[in-house]
């Protein structure tokens, strides 16, 4: 038994060793990106020819944790300007360029009827995911119900059922019906081609929501760092960007 | 001579290699956190919450364990029939699942769209999002531990004692309850220690069953998750608290509980 346990452990250990290893030599950009942008930066990837780029998905907290910690991508693009300016005044990155913005939306599943509007979430009984405090879409949201004023707001996260630590956590909880209602940006519900439904936001709560990306301290890959940047400003990133519902930076 | 001593050598090393290996991050934790902070983050409502619901919820699970499972361990221990093996290979099959295979699968069973879910919703019970459901997944991960153990330490058990338990009038109930869990009681709570151990460390499959919600779903594990991002060394301080009481439990429960003397006596 004990040994059946520690083989394993070895052998997973190895595993991983190795999995680490992998792809040393030859231009390999790796870049941390917002959970969000998972379908426009993975058709962007493809197309970009500066190099091979490998994406980690994930809550942009949690990305510039990881960075803290001294984990080194190449390039780090965030669901908000806070989190890249924040390492650059750091002094572990660059200077932030702001190249998408998104919206916020409450998002439900398609067959969903009875939820029309942003009041219709503080109904006793709807349940809804937003995300985590520290998360962008977490702490957009947050804005967006304090906006609301305190009644409503405190109405809507009494039936909040779970707090996602990234929008692909909250997007899994509307598909599978866990919840009635939950906050994303609309490109994750155009990603979901028709599984889930886009409710607008009254424009004068619609926070504004800019993605930051820079080029982080330390990187052996700078040219293709900035390049893969640039081309999310102007080229086949801005593109693909464009195509999966986000909007061009702000001038 | 010389070759026997150089294969000692390899094995020793290999040895140094893995206990190095499994025990440095664990250092680490401690190192970085000294006990001052230890014992300030036991201050911070969040955690306490999480440590009280994470305590709850796998108590209420390995009973369920303990309960369903040692009369089923017993069973696959003592009686032979066909497609035993395929049975035993079932129930221990989420001993290799990984835990976002386990969340899905749950969700796909005992979601509000899974198969079962209709059934669950006539009945009026909901698991999704609930602290039940945490118990759900935290069973789901942790039984075939158990299972595994108890089956082993039923098997361990000298036949001749349990026949001689029946020979002398008692039933198979009696047998069971008076002779075969005492005599295999050191290997049944190694294996509610390991059970335990798991579900208290469970992560992956809770957060995509249960979600989390502070008091209600938030436990240890997810809450340390959550500090990952913003408070680093609180993050610390509580996996410290972790460790620290699965390797209590797992210390005590070795320390409670001696072998028997039959449990060891060849079969």
């Amino acid at each position: 038994m004990r040994a059946w346990f520690l083989g394993a452990a070895l052998a997973s250990g190895a595993l991983a060793v190795a999995a680490g290893c992998g792809g040393g030599g030859g231009s390999e950009l790796t870049v941390s990106a917002a959970s969000s942008l998972t379908a426009a930066f993975t058709r962007y990837g493809a197309e970009f020819r500066a190099a091979h780029a490998r994406f980690s998905f994930g809550g942009s907290d949690v990305l510039a944790a990881q960075i803290e910690q001294r984990a080194r991508p190449d390039v780090f693009a965030a669901a908000n300007t806070d989190y890249p300016e924040e390492l650059h005044n750091r002094g572990l990155a660059g200077r932030p360029v702001p190249f998408a913005t998104n919206r916020l939306v409450i998002a439900v599943p398609a067959d969903q009827t009875s939820i029309r509007s942003v009041r219709d979430l503080a109904r006793p009984g709807v349940t809804i995911a937003i995300g985590s405090a520290s998360v962008p879409i977490g702490s957009y949201t947050r804005q967006v119900l304090l906006g609301l004023g305190g009644a409503e707001n405190a109405a809507i996260m009494r039936n909040v059922a779970t707090q996602e630590p990234d929008v692909a956590g909250i997007v899994g909880k509307l598909t599978q019906g866990a919840v009635d209602a939950g906050f994303t940006y609309v490109t994750d519900v155009d990603a979901t081609q028709g599984q889930l439904r886009a409710i607008d936001l009254p424009s004068r709560l619609q926070p504004s929501v800019t993605y930051a990306a820079t080029v982080l301290n330390g990187s052996n890959h700078r040219a293709q760092a900035r390049a893969f940047i640039h081309g999310l400003v102007t080229g086949a990133g801005a593109t693909a960007l464009r195509q999966a519902g986000f909007g061009p930076p702000p001038k | 001579m010389s070759g026997s001593r150089r294969f000692t050598a390899v094995l020793v090393g290999a040895l140094a290699l893995a206990l190095t290996f499994l025990t440095v991050p664990i250092v680490a934790i401690f190192l970085d956190t000294g006990p001052a902070r230890l014992v300030s983050s036991l201050d911070d409502p969040v955690a306490v919450d999480a440590l009280r619901l994470s305590l709850e919820t796998t108590a209420a699970s390995l009973a369920i364990i303990v309960v369903v499972g040692t009369p089923a361990a017993y069973l696959l221990a003592t009686r032979s029939f066909r497609a035993r093996s395929l049975v035993i290979t079932l129930v221990e099959l989420p001993l290799v699942l990984p835990p976002a295979v386990a969340g899905i699968g749950l969700l796909a069973a005992l979601g509000p769209n899974g198969i079962l879910g209709g059934l669950l919703d006539d009945a009026g019970v909901v698991l999704v999002l609930q602290t039940a459901g945490v118990i759900v997944a935290l069973t789901f991960v942790a039984a075939p531990f158990f299972l595994r153990q108890a089956q082993a330490a039923f098997e361990a058990v000298d036949r001749r004692t349990l026949e001689a338990s029946r020979t002398l009038g008692s039933g198979e109930g009696r047998t069971l309850l008076r002779v075969a869990i005492p005599a295999a009681r050191a290997g049944l709570a190694a294996g509610l220690a390991l059970a335990w151990g798991r579900a208290l460390g469970e992560f992956g499959a809770t957060l995509m069953f249960a979600g989390s919600v502070r008091g209600v779903t938030q436990t240890v594990p997810l809450a340390i998750y959550d500090r990952f991002a913003t408070d680093f060394p609180a993050a610390l301080a509580l996996s410290a608290v972790l460790v620290a009481i699965s390797g209590a439990l797992l210390l005590t429960i070795k320390l409670v509980v001696r072998p028997s003397p039959t449990a060891d006596a060849p079969g």
